[in-house]
Formats: structure tokens, sequence, C-alpha cells
């Protein structure tokens, strides 16, 4: 780890002060950049860390909505969403392992956006607005491809805000080293339709699986994606599986989704 | 008789206290004032040939006080092979030098070519980055059979090829066994891949180096296995200090599983650089390093041939294997694939004919070396998935075939057609015991069970036979030891009656603290709470091989059974003396001496009082004192032997396999502490399981290791796991040890393999998939792919 300047704000104005000089960093639950900047493959000046921040942590609903700090933990998510939105809950309650859920953040999450990572198939099937210390980005623009997302230079999530669907569900196949998704399916309906987010599969990172979202609109049954799988084109290939298997892993999660949504 | 505590007591293990507490000091806990710390240049390119190192911007850098390159060891010997195998030609194996740091050229990713001593290490590792290395990028040779195939690349150009050697076993045996074949009416092939695995032992390595100018003394605190072993290779191979003026020690390390047997270049790096600097020096390996360059295990690519008669009876078993054996040749690397593997290529089986062909490859990759099991699990899933193949084309159930095969207990000592002498076994006893704690009757229901559940379910089964307690010099000197491997003890009972034991093995999660003492407890009838091993430092104990093969209460543990011995030979002389009678009419019994046919006695702490206040002592007679050594060499290897089977379920849209049941019978002859033993087994059961399903290294045609974290490195967990059930009552004793045991660290890596791999098939026979084998670890993505065709 190369030397950094710490810097602890409490609100986020002061964040986002700290975050506009060179070479500032924010920090969450700091459990993907502390261990690249421990192997020297990251570094900062500054580290901002937002986990000082109250008003960035924390779950909160009203009217079919959930929000969440852009702080919180997973564990704090898995608890604290349980009733509210469950499917939400248990995709939280199932990132890593106890250590990680109990420092990972919502918000270092989706900006990270790892393509194997399962928020980002949470915010992107549930339609979530993620709110940032200078605007609002719908989840559809957000997500841009592998660790790429929407946010800018210094701009951090403060917090995201779940339209709870009327049922959803969260499929996690692990990838056997990592346990991260090697494919993970979020399948969320509401009265607008069904949407399906995918990760773990493709080279651009979570993505919604169109022709799944619209056969499952008409008929929300498993059995109207029978025998369907994702397009596997530009899927990722690894140690842990082709693009063909990945293909395949999507419709069986698919599927496995919405009968576990009934 | 047993004293509480004794031989086959459950005793809770009494180093677990400071463990579990966190008062385990490791290497890394120990830093001696003035320490520095050493970082190393690691190559990034598989091969490469170093045109230029510039140090000259490290060397400048704030905290640096020495940089090293190759060029500074050129003077120091090669780290060498421990075995000298010889080619089927004759010709002896190509041992090109391993350097303490890379000279010329780097020969895989990881390969260590500079270092930097500094005051701190992030000043270390700063400077290691401000080290300008021109290294000039070839092409490596990753793939066995290309290395093999073409010498256009080169992982030595000294030697010319890349074939370490072409070793027969048994050579004479080739003719016979390829006309067996030959004329046989059933001959089944199989061709397979043992994994390469990366050992990933909890604790990375971690060496510190020191060095007393006024007394020329050396001091290296390791990361070891074997702290005399490596004493040996750094003075008698490397760099020529006296054993006199090296201490070794290991302290508390966080597991070894084969890893931490070698002497590796870092261990010489610091001593030099101590030497040097007159100050110590320090490395601790991350975890990084630790994928790139700790010696790592298996990696066979092989062709086996079962020959039998339509019964199924074995008339001959032939493999061709190609072994990895990386860039460098580490200190075990080629006993591994051939005495520690072709000499168990008969198995538990009758079979008259076997030949084993191995070729050792190098290749430009981390050297690879033995892992817990070292060979045997090698040879015990070749032989095992072969026979289960057998047993389908044949239509014979797999239990039967191996009983039809197995050696019968009236048989021993048994010759085997692969050269060696099982001295005591009982096959049909562990399959009955199998039969009945696996319910394997049962199978067919719980299958329909599954079935209910979408799910595919399989049986695997598996016997296995290894040879442990790596010893006796005669016979490893026969095949080609460059060591003898005996095993040292000495008892010292202290004035006040208690006892201290030092020993040449070394504990490193097996529990010698606890079952050692528990073998002199029984002997002298004393509460094993007073015995107190001593063990890891080469200045305080006897010169001992260390501890592997599953040798350490084998052989370690009898060389303090024969020295306890001698202790009660001498007490029983002081006890006459002090009972006025002559030694012959000396009992000695649950602690106490008395003579026959009278009321006199004395207690054994009375005895060893007396021995150090020798006032009245017939000192022509009895020397002062109670301490005894003994060296301690066996006659064979011993042979413990198993069992095993495993139930999984299949999913069949994923291929995700679950483990549902494990069931493990061993024969490890007599037993000192069960817990203990249950414990290795579940231990030696989870690393096999994780070869079978989860681990693999993996590295691409450039030589770089895509599985270097655990993010893509799958080590198993306990979630992985049913409840491992382990049953080691069908013992049959060895017969030429003192204890009658026969050595358990290894057996649940070697048996397990292959009982996995066979439940997964069977799983998919049963599902209707015509899929004859698939190559470990049997990932989901694997097992999807051999059903979708
Ligand atoms: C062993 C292990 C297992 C894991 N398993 C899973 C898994 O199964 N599924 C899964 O989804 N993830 C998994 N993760 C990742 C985990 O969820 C991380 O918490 C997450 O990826 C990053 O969140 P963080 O709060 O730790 O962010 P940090 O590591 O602190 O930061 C990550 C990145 O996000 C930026 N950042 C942090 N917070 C904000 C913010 N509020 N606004 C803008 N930018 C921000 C940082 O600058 C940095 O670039 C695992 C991690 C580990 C170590």
């Amino acid at each position: 780890m190369y030397n950094f300047e710490f810097s602890n704000p409490k609100t986020i104005e002061n964040a986002t002060k700290a975050l506009s000089s060179e070479d500032a960093q924010a920090l969450g639950g700091g459990q993907t950049l502390l261990p690249t900047m421990k192997q020297r493959l990251a570094s900062a000046e500054v580290l901002v860390s937002l986990s000082g921040i109250s008003e960035m942590v924390g779950v909160s609903q009203s009217d079919g909505t959930v929000s969440i700090g852009g702080a919180t933990t997973h564990a704090e998510v898995a608890r604290q969403s349980r009733e509210a939105y469950p499917a939400l809950a248990q995709l939280a309650g199932k990132i890593g392992d106890p250590a990680v859920r109990n420092r990972g953040t919502i918000g270092g999450s989706l900006a990270n956006n790892d393509p194997a990572a399962c928020y980002p198939a949470g915010a992107l099937a549930s339609g979530a607005t993620i709110q940032t210390n200078k605007r609002e980005i719908q989840a559809d623009e957000f997500f841009r491809g592998m660790f790429e997302t929407a946010l800018d230079e210094g701009e951090i999530i403060t917090s995201v805000t779940f339209p709870v669907p009327e049922v959803a569900n969260y499929q996690k196949f692990e990838q056997p080293a990592s346990r991260f998704a090697l494919v993970g399916v979020f399948v969320a309906k509401t009265s607008g339709g069904v949407r399906v987010a995918v990760t773990g599969a493709s080279n651009n990172g979570v993505y919604r699986w169109r022709e799944a979202e619209a056969a499952l609109s008409t008929d929300f049954s498993a059995s109207a994606i029978d025998g369907m799988s994702g397009d596997p084109s530009d899927m990722i290939e690894d140690l842990h599986g082709s693009p063909a298997y990945r293909a395949h892993l999507v419709g069986v999660l698919t599927r496995r989704a919405v009968s576990s949504c009934s | 008789m047993a004293a509480d505590g004794g031989m086959g007591f459950a005793t809770k293990r009494r180093e677990d206290v400071r463990f579990l507490t966190g008062r385990g000091k490791y290497t890394d806990d120990y830093s001696p004032a003035n320490t520095t710390y050493c970082a190393f240049a690691r190559s990034t390119v598989a091969n490469g040939t170093i045109k230029s190192i510039d140090v000259s911007v490290a060397e400048e850098m704030p905290g640096v006080v020495a940089v090293f390159t190759g060029e500074d060891f050129v003077e120091v010997g090669g780290n060498p092979a421990g075995w000298a195998i010889v080619s089927r030609d004759g010709d002896p194996m190509k041992e090109p030098k391993r350097p303490v740091l890379a000279h010329g050229k780097v020969r895989h990713v990881g390969d260590a070519y500079a270092a930097v001593i500094a005051e701190s290490l992030a000043e270390a590792m700063d400077a290691v980055e401000a080290i300008e290395a021109d290294i000039e990028e070839l092409d490596a040779v990753v793939n066995m059979a290309d290395a093999l195939a073409n010498n256009d690349v080169l992982v030595h150009d000294e030697i010319g090829t890349n074939q370490c050697f072409d070793w027969g076993w048994i050579e004479d045996n080739r003719a016979a066994t390829d006309e067996a074949i030959k004329n046989a009416p059933h001959v089944t092939t199989l061709e397979l891949v043992n994994n390469r695995l990366v050992p990933n032992a909890m604790e990375p390595r971690c060496s510190i180096g020191e060095y007393d100018p006024g007394t020329g003394d050396y001091k290296l605190t390791t990361t070891s296995q074997n702290p005399h072993l490596t004493r040996l290779l750094i003075s008698a191979f490397v760099m020529g200090i006296p054993e006199n003026k090296l201490t070794v020690h290991a302290p508390d390390v966080g597991g070894g599983f084969g890893s931490k047997i070698y002497h590796y270049g870092e261990e010489a790096l610091v001593l030099a650089a101590a030497k040097k600097l007159g100050r110590p020096v320090k490395w601790t390996s991350t975890r990084t390093e630790a994928f790139l360059s700790d010696a790592h295990g298996r990696d066979h690519v092989t062709k086996i041939e079962l020959a039998c008669e339509k019964d199924g009876t074995f008339i001959a078993f032939r493999t061709e294997t190609m072994a990895n054996v990386g860039a460098y040749l580490s200190n075990f690397s080629t006993a591994t694939p051939t005495f520690l593997h072709g000499t168990l290529m008969a198995g538990n089986y009758t079979v008259p004919n076997v030949y084993v062909n191995v070729k050792a490859v190098f290749t430009n990759t981390a050297p690879v070396d033995a892992y817990r099991g070292a060979g045997r699990p090698e040879a015990t899933f070749s032989l095992e998935r072969v026979i289960d193949k057998a047993a389908r084309e044949l239509g014979i159930n797999p239990v039967e075939i191996r009983r039809k095969n197995f050696v019968k207990p009236d048989q021993y000592p048994f010759a085997s057609a692969a050269g060696l002498e099982y001295d005591s076994g009982n096959y049909d006893a562990l399959m009955d015991g199998l039969e009945k704690h696996a319910d394997l009757a049962g199978f067919e229901a719980r299958a329909a069970e599954s079935a209910k559940n979408g799910k595919l379910r399989g049986l695997g089964v598996n016997s296995y036979i290894e040879a442990c307690g790596i010893a006796p010099s005669n016979l490893v000197g026969v095949l080609g030891s460059r060591v003898g491997l005996y095993d040292a003890a000495t008892v010292r009972v202290n004035a006040t009656g208690n006892i201290s034991v030092m020993v040449g093995a070394h504990s490193h999660g097996q529990g010698h603290e606890t079952a050692f003492p528990q073998v002199v407890a029984d002997m002298l009838g004393v509460d094993p709470m007073s015995v107190e091993i001593v063990h890891g430092d080469t200045s305080k104990i006897p010169f001992g091989m260390g501890t592997y093969g599953s040798r350490s209460l084998a052989v370690c543990g009898s060389a303090v059974y024969r020295a306890t011995e001698k202790i009660i030979k001498k007490a029983t002389l002081i006890a006459a003396h002090m009972m006025e009678d002559s030694a012959e009419n000396v009992d000695f019994a649950d602690g106490e001496f008395s003579v026959k046919g009278t009321n006199k006695k004395v207690g054994f702490g009375e005895v060893a009082l007396k021995a150090y206040i020798p006032h009245d002592f017939p000192i022509e007679d009895i020397e002062p004192g109670l301490e005894e050594t003994a060296f301690y060499d066996p006659a064979n290897f011993t042979y413990p032997s198993g069992a095993y089977a495993c139930e999984v379920e299949v999913d069949p849209d994923t291929g995700k396999v679950d483990i549902c049941s494990m069931v493990a019978m061993d024969d490890f002859g007599n037993v000192v502490n069960p817990m203990i033993v249950t414990g290795q087994v579940q231990g030696g059961l989870a690393q096999g399981i994780g070869q079978a399903l989860l681990e693999h290294g993996v590295y691409d045609e450039n030589g770089q290791l895509l599985s270097g974290s655990l993010m893509d490195y799958a080590m198993p967990r306990a979630d992985d796991f049913p409840n491992l059930v382990v049953d080691h009552s069908y013992a049959t004793e060895c017969t030429h040890n003192p204890i009658g045991v026969k050595g358990c660290g290894e057996a649940g890596a070697i048996g397990s393999p292959p009982t996995v791999v066979n439940a997964v098939v069977d799983a998919l026979q049963r599902g209707g998939h015509d899929v004859e084998h698939i190559d470990m670890p049997v990932s989901p993505a694997r097992v999807w792919e051999a059903m979708n065709g």
C-alpha cells in the first residue's frame, strides 16, 4: 500500500469538498478498494471515508419505495429491508461473508459496478434511482459496462431508492472461488411489467434480458421462458465457465427466480 | 497399562490452548532488535533473458540498506534435488542449477531476480519498484506435451531438452506387462489429468536471517517442516555455512502440506544479507508471492490401461505419465512422481504385472513438488478411476471387482508387483466396514429420493493403499534418495521427575505436543502433562528428518519409544541400587519399581531424583543423570489402507455437485489419540474433496497464473462438506515398528479424490449420460459440459 491522507467528513457537503482535491477517492467499506491498494494496484492521495456521514447511512421506506443510504452496509440492508423488500434483503445477505457484509456498502458496490456483483442486478431490475451529491440517475442510465458507471469524478452515491415490486427474487449461482455471482438473475414484477437483470454473465456488465422480460410480462411463469437461454455472443469466458455455460445459466436462474416469486 | 491420557485416549490437544487464544508464536511474530525488511523483485514474464538489472536508483532510495541480484550469488551452490533418478536408458536425470536469485534468465512468473533490504517493508517495496530490469521476454513453454515434443523453447538451455528424466518402473517388467496386455481378454484405457494444486497453507512462508559477528553464528528462523533438513541443504549445498555455526528454528508453523518441506532461495538470501549487514533480515511472503513461488502440487497427465479377465480378475496395469516439475527441481520433486507413485501402482491388489513410465518435464511454471499425499494420490486416482471404468465395461459391481482382486489377510507379507512388501492389512474387513457404515445397500432408495427432487445421485467407492513412515534408509537409498530417512529423539527425565522429549519431527498441525507425550507417559506410568515435547530448533533437538509423508509417529514416535525403553532400562539399574537388589529382580509397572516377591518399591520420581543426586552411586556401573537418545530407522515403509465411499447429488440444470456423504474407513494400525487421527483424516478429506471439486492451478499459454489469487483459486470451505464420517477401528498393526502405527496424515487426501469423481460419473451414468470421465476439478461448468456433449 502506498501512503495516503485520510479524511473522515461528517457531512455530504464536506465529503464533496474533500473529493474535489486532486487524486482524492471515496472510500466506502473498502472491501474492493483496500485489497487493491494493498497490492499496490491502486493508489490515492486522499481517501475520503463516507462511513461517518450519518445522512448516508440507513434504510427508510415511504409509499412503495425503500431508500438506502449510500454508505449503508450490506448487513444493515439485509436486516432493515427484510420486510419492506425481502428480495433485496436476501441479495444483500448473500454477498460475501459476514466480514464483507459488515463493511461493504451499497454505494461502493454500485459505483464499482463489478461485472459479477449482485447489487447492480437488484438496482437495474428494480428500476432504482441513484441519488448522488449532484443529481439523480436512473438505473437504466447508470451502468455503462464493466466497472463503468455514469458517475463523474468526485461524484458519490448518497442514496438509492428502490420502487418495491409486487414480487421479486434474486438467484445467484456462485463462482466457486470468489463466490461472487458466476451468473445472477434478479427478476422484479411490477404493475408496469417484468424486469429481468443479469449479472456475472456479460462482458458489458449487468444488463436487462429483454426477451425474457417480454415473455414474462405476458405470462409470469417459468414455463413462459421454457427453453430460453441468454445470448452467449458477448459473454464472459474464464476459468469458471464458458459463454455457452453462462448463457445456459441465465435461462435456468431466470426460471428459478420466477418460480420462487410465486 | 494405559495411564489416563496415555495410549488410545482422545486427549484434547494441549497446543490448541495457545493456538485458539492467539498466543501461538509464528515466525513473523518474531522481530529481533534492528530488524531490516526484505522485498523481492519477481519476474512478471514466464521466460526471459535478463539483459541488465540497474539497481542504482533503488540503492539510493530512502531507508534502503542493500540490494542483491543474482550476480551476488553466482559463487554459491545450487539448491539440489534430494533424489537422483536414473532414466530408462541409464542416463542420470538432468539437474540444472537452481540459484538463490535468478541469474541470466528468469524461468517462471514469480521467479525472484533481485532483493531489496530496507529499514521498513514499505521502503523495501518502493525500492523494488525502482529497480530497472531489462528482461527480454521469450516464448514460454507451459504444456508438457509441447515441452517434450519440441526443443524450440527450453526452460534450461544448458541441458538441451525439457525432459528431466524418462523413468521406468520396473523396467524389467515392461516386456511382460506389454505382453500381458496384448493377450488380455479385456483392456480398459483411461486418460486423465491430476490437477495442479497450490498449497495455500494459512501461514505464508516467512524467513528471518541473523548473524552474530562476535561468534560467527548464523540463525535462520523459518517456516519449515524439517529444520535439520533445511540446515543440511544450506550447509552442505547452498552456502557452505558449517552446520555447527547455523541454527535453524521453525517455531509455530501454520500449516505446510508439503510446501514447507523444501529449502527456498529466500532463506539463503536473508542469511547472506544478515551476514553482510550485521543486522537481522526478515522476509514475509504475501499471498500473491505464495501463489507464484511456493512449490505447487501434483500436475500429472496420465494414460492408464487395465487388462483383466472377463470375470474382472486383474492381469496388468500399465501407466504412462508426464509429471510437471516446473521451472526448477524442488527438493523432493524427483521422488514424488517416481518412488512415491510408481511403487504404489499395484494398489491393494494381487495383480501380477505392473509397469509405470514417468517422464518428468520442465516447464515455465512454479516448481512442483510433494503436496499432502505426494505421489500416492496420483497413483490412487489413476488406479481407482480405471478400475471403476473397467467395472462398468464388464458389468461388475465396483465393490465386487475390488474385492475379487484384494490381497487377502493370509497373504502377508505380500510382495506387490510394483516392488513393495506390504506387511499387514485387511482390505476386505475395511470394505465390510464401509458397506455397513456407508449403508451401501440403502443407496438405491436414496437415489430414488434424490430423483424425486430432480437430482442425479451417484455412489463412488474406492480402496487405497499408501506407503508412509517415509524412511527405511536402506530402501530409499536403493531408490535414489541422497539422504537417510531415520528420525531421532532424546528423552530427558529432569531431576524433579518431569520429562522433556527432544524430537526430530516438527509439529505444524499434527498434534505431536499431545500425542508424543501419550506414548512416553504410557510407558513410564506418569502423568502425560508432566511430559513436554521440544521440537523445531536444531540447537535443541537431535538430528531428525522432520515431518512429511505421514512419518512422524511411525518413525520419530518409534525413536521416542526406543529412547524411553533405554530410560526404563537405566532407571531399573538405579532402582535396583536404591532397593539393594539386582536389576534382574526388579519389575517396572505403573510408574513403580518393585523387587519381585517382596514389598520393596520405589516410584519413578524418586529414581529420577536419585539419578541427579548420586551421592552413593556405584559410579563405575551407573552414570549419573537420566537422559537417553535413540535414532530409529525402520525396516520397511508402513502401509495404511482404506475403503472410502462418497455419495453425491448432481443438479442436472447447472452441473453443480453436492457431496451428500463421505465415509472413510482407514487402517492406521494402532492409534495413539483417536481424536487427533479423526481430525487428520477430516483435514485430508477436505483437501482431497477440494482437489476433486474446486482447486485448480491454471497457467495460460504465456505462463501467467490465471488462478493466482483466492478470487479464482477455489479453496474448500466448511460449507462444501457434509459431516465427514471417519472410522479407524478396522485396524491391523504395523509389524515392524514398536508402536504398531502406520501414519494417518495424508490418507484423506489420497483416498477421497477418486471416490468423489467415481460418484459423479456414476450419477451421470445413472442419469443416462454417457460420460466416462471428467477431469478434476469437477466444477459445475465441466459437469454441465460433460452432460451436454
Ligand atoms: C471476499 C469478498 C467477497 C465478496 N463477495 C461479493 C458478492 O458475492 N457479491 C457482491 O456483489 N460483492 C461482493 N464483494 C464486493 C463487496 O460487496 C464490496 O463491498 C463492494 O464491491 C464495494 O463496496 P465497498 O463499500 O467496500 O467499496 P470500496 O471498496 O470502499 O470502494 C469501491 C469503489 O467504489 C467507490 N465508492 C465507494 N463508495 C462510494 C459511494 N458511495 N459513491 C461513489 N463511489 C463510491 C470507491 O472510490 C471505489 O472506487 C465481495 C468482496 C470481498 C472482499
